[in-house]
C-alpha cells in the first residue's frame, strides 16, 4: 500500500466571520501519497487553494484532523505548523515569489537557511538541486534575469531542496506558455517518480491531466469525483 | 557571507532613496545627541578648568559659594589660623572679579581678573606659549591667552592697556585658557588684582590650602573649619561639583543640552522606525514566503533586526565623521566640543539600541503575516 504522506480526515474549514462567512471545505478526505503526482481541479472559488493550505499546513481546519506522516496538526501553534511545513513540505506557487535581490542559488539555498543547515553545504544541495531542473548554468543569475519558466525551475529546486516529502504547487503553470508548462510539469512529474515523495498540483488546465496519476475534482468545497489516470506520465 | 546578513543587506540596498533617508535620519539624530552631549562635557570641563590647574588640597571658600566665578569673598585673616595647623603646607588667598579693560584704542570692555601670589602655589597661568611667568611678579605685568588678543585690542607680549585707569603690561601669554563666558581671564599679582577689583588687602576670595601628603584630610578639614568665620572648606573635588552642578543644572543649560539629545534620540528613532516599517510593509509577501517555507519568526525578526544593524553601523559612521569635523573645528572656540572614547563607546551603543527599537513596529507588521497571502494571484 502507498503510503501517505499528508492526510485530510472530514476537513472542514470555514473562512471569515459574520455574514462574510464561507464554508470553503466541507468534510473533505484526501491523501497525498508518495510516488504520486495528483491535480486537484476545480471550478474557481471550489476551495482547490484552501485545501492546498489546509493540507500544506498553513492553515488549521475548523474541523477534522490533517495527518502529516502520522502526526496530528491539531492544536499545533503558528511555529508548530511552520516547522511541519519546513520539515515535510515544499511550495511552488503560481508567482514564484522568488528573492529579487538574490541569485538563483541563494533563493534555493534560502529554504536550507531557515532550516539552519551550514553555508557550504547548503550551497552544495542548492547547486544540485538547480542542476536537477536544468539550471546548472544560470546559478548566479537574479530572477530579473531569469525567463518566466526559469525562474518556476528556481522556485521548484527551492521547493525540493530541503529533501522534503510532499511538493504542493498552486497554478505553477499558469503565468507559463504551453512549452514552459509542459517542462515544468515534466519535472514535477520526475519528482513524483522518485516513489518518496508525493506531488499535489492545483490547476485549472486540463492539458496538466496526462501527467497525473490521479485527479481530484473539487466543487463547492466538496470532492464531486477522484479518478486514476490510466495515460502514462509524459 | 550569512544569507540573513545577505538577504537584510540587499533589502536596504535594493531601495536607496529609503536607505538613504534612513541614513541621513541616524546620522541627523546620532550628530545631534554627539554636539549636545560634547558641548556637556567640554562646557562641565570649562567650568571647572580653573579648579582643575588650582594647587590646593582644600577649597576654603565663603559660606555659601555656588561657583568658582562667585563674588562673595572671606577674611583674608584665616589664612594665618590656617597656616599654624599641624599638617599645613601652604594656604594662599586668591581673588577674583570682573573689571574694565581699556584698550589703547580706548575702547572698553569687561575682563576676569585672577590674583594669586606669584611666589606661591596657588592659581597661576598654564601653558605659557610667550613670555614668562615670573615676569608677573614685575610691576603692573598680567598675563592673558593668545586667543583674547583682538578682543583685548592688544598685538601681544609687550603690548599695554588699562584697567579700572592703572596701566596694564602683557608679560605673558597663554594658550586655551578660555572662559565659557567669553569674558578673558587676566592672571595677576594678589596685589595688583586687589587693587583693579576694588577688594581691600583684608579680604579674599578664596584661600587654597595645601596639606602635607602624610595628612589626614578629614582631620584637618575639621580643624581648619573650626579655625575659620563664616567660611566652608570644600575639597578640589567637591568644589568641582558644585561648580558643575551650579552652571549645568541651577542655571539651567545641563537640562537644555539633555533635552536636545533627547529630542535628537526621539527624531532618530521615529524616521529609522518609520523608514523600516515601510520597508517591510512593502517585502510584506517576501516575509510571507519566508514563513510559507517554514522559516520560524525568529529567522525574520534576525533580519529586520540585521537591516536595523547594519542602518545603524552605516549611520553611526558617518554621524562619527561628522562629529570629528565638528570636535576641530571648535577645538580653539570658547565652548569647545568634547568628544571622549567613552562617549563614543556609548553613543555607538544608543545608535544600535536606537535602531533596535526602531525594529519593533516592523517586527509587529511581520508578526500579523499570514503565509496564505502567498497565494494571492
Amino acid at each position: 500500500m502507498t503510503e501517505a504522506l499528508i492526510e485530510a480526515v472530514e476537513v472542514a474549514k470555514v473562512l471569515g466571520s459574520g455574514p462574510g462567512q464561507v464554508q470553503a471545505l466541507k468534510g473533505i478526505s484526501l491523501a497525498v501519497k508518495c510516488g504520486e503526482l495528483a491535480l486537484l481541479m476545480g471550478p474557481s472559488g471550489s476551495g482547490k487553494t484552501t485545501l492546498l493550505s489546509v493540507l500544506g499546513c498553513m492553515l488549521t481546519p475548523t474541523s477534522g484532523t490533517v495527518w502529516v506522516r502520522g502526526r496530528s496538526t491539531d492544536g499545533a501553534s503558528a511555529e508548530e505548523l511552520a516547522k511541519l511545513r519546513r520539515d515535510n513540505v515544499g511550495f511552488v506557487f503560481q508567482t514564484y515569489h522568488l528573492f529579487p535581490t538574490l541569485n538563483a542559488t541563494d533563493n534555493v539555498r534560502l529554504a536550507l537557511d531557515v532550516r539552519g543547515e551550514k553555508r557550504k553545504a547548503a550551497v552544495a544541495k542548492a547547486k544540485d538541486a538547480l542542476t536537477n531542473v536544468g539550471l546548472a548554468h544560470k546559478m548566479a543569475s537574479y530572477p530579473h534575469e531569469l525567463s518566466s519558466g526559469e525562474q518556476q525551475r528556481v522556485a521548484i529546486a527551492r521547493a525540493i531542496v530541503g529533501d522534503v516529502s510532499a511538493i504542493f504547487a498552486d497554478e505553477p503553470t499558469a503565468a507559463l506558455d504551453s512549452e514552459n508548462g509542459k517542462a515544468i510539469m515534466t519535472i514535477l512529474s520526475s519528482i513524483a517518480n522518485d516513489h518518496s515523495r508525493g506531488v499535489l498540483v492545483v490547476t485549472h488546465d486540463a492539458r496538466l491531466i496526462p501527467f497525473a496519476d490521479r485527479v481530484i475534482y473539487l466543487e463547492d468545497g466538496r470532492i464531486i469525483r477522484k479518478e486514476k489516470n490510466s495515460v502514462s506520465h509524459q | 557571507m550569512p544569507l540573513i546578513f545577505k538577504l537584510a543587506l540587499r533589502n536596504l540596498f535594493h531601495d536607496r532613496l529609503r536607505f538613504i533617508a534612513t541614513v541621513i535620519g541616524i546620522v541627523f539624530s546620532i550628530v545631534l545627541v554627539t554636539v549636545q552631549m560634547g558641548l556637556y562635557l567640554g562646557f562641565e570641563r570649562m567650568v571647572t578648568t580653573m579648579i582643575d590647574h588650582a594647587s590646593a588640597d582644600l577649597w576654603i571658600v565663603p559660606r555659601g559659594t555656588k561657583c568658582f566665578e562667585d563674588p562673595s569673598l572671606l577674611a583674608a585673616r584665616n589664612q594665618f589660623r590656617v597656616r599654624a595647623i599641624d599638617g599645613v603646607v601652604d594656604a594662599t588667598p586668591i581673588v577674583i572679579g570682573f573689571a574694565e579693560w581699556r584698550m589703547p584704542s580706548g575702547n572698553t570692555t569687561p575682563v576676569f581678573v585672577i590674583g594669586s601670589n606669584i611666589k606661591s602655589k596657588g592659581l597661576l597661568p598654564w601653558n605659557i606659549v610667550d613670555g614668562d611667568l615670573e615676569a608677573l611678579s614685575t610691576p603692573n605685568a598680567i598675563a592673558v591667552d593668545k586667543s583674547y588678543f583682538d578682543r583685548l585690542g592688544i598685538s601681544g607680549v609687550g603690548s599695554s592697556a588699562e584697567i579700572r585707569r592703572q596701566r596694564v603690561r602683557v608679560v605673558a601669554a597663554t594658550n586655551g585658557i578660555r572662559s565659557f563666558t567669553t569674558t578673558p581671564y587676566v592672571f595677576m599679582d594678589l596685589d595688583k588684582a586687589r587693587a583693579h577689583t576694588g577688594i581691600s588687602s583684608e579680604e579674599a576670595t578664596y584661600i587654597l590650602v595645601q596639606l602635607s601628603p602624610e595628612s589626614n584630610v578629614d582631620t584637618l578639614r575639621r580643624r581648619i573649619l573650626e579655625a575659620t568665620t563664616d567660611a566652608e572648606v570644600l575639597t578640589s573635588t567637591e568644589f568641582r561639583d558644585r561648580s558643575r552642578s551650579f552652571w549645568l543644572f541651577g542655571t539651567g543649560a545641563g537640562a537644555a543640552l539633555f533635552g536636545g539629545a533627547l529630542l535628537g534620540i526621539i527624531v532618530g528613532t521615529v524616521i529609522v522606525a518609520q523608514t523600516l516599517y515601510s520597508s517591510t510593509k512593502e517585502r510584506l509577501i517576501e516575509f510571507a514566503t519566508l514563513r510559507a517555507i517554514g522559516s520560524s519568526s525568529a529567522y525574520i525578526y534576525k533580519v529586520i533586526i540585521c537591516q536595523a544593524l547594519i542602518s545603524a553601523v552605516i549611520g553611526f559612521s558617518v554621524a562619527w565623521l561628522i562629529d570629528t569635523a565638528v570636535v576641530r573645528m571648535t577645538a580653539e572656540t570658547a565652548l569647545p566640543i568634547i568628544i571622549t572614547a567613552k562617549l563614543t563607546l556609548a553613543l555607538f551603543l544608543l545608535t544600535l539600541l536606537m535602531c533596535i527599537t526602531s525594529a519593533i513596529a516592523a517586527i509587529i507588521q511581520v508578526t500579523r503575516i499570514d503565509p496564505i497571502v502567498v497565494f494571492a494571484r
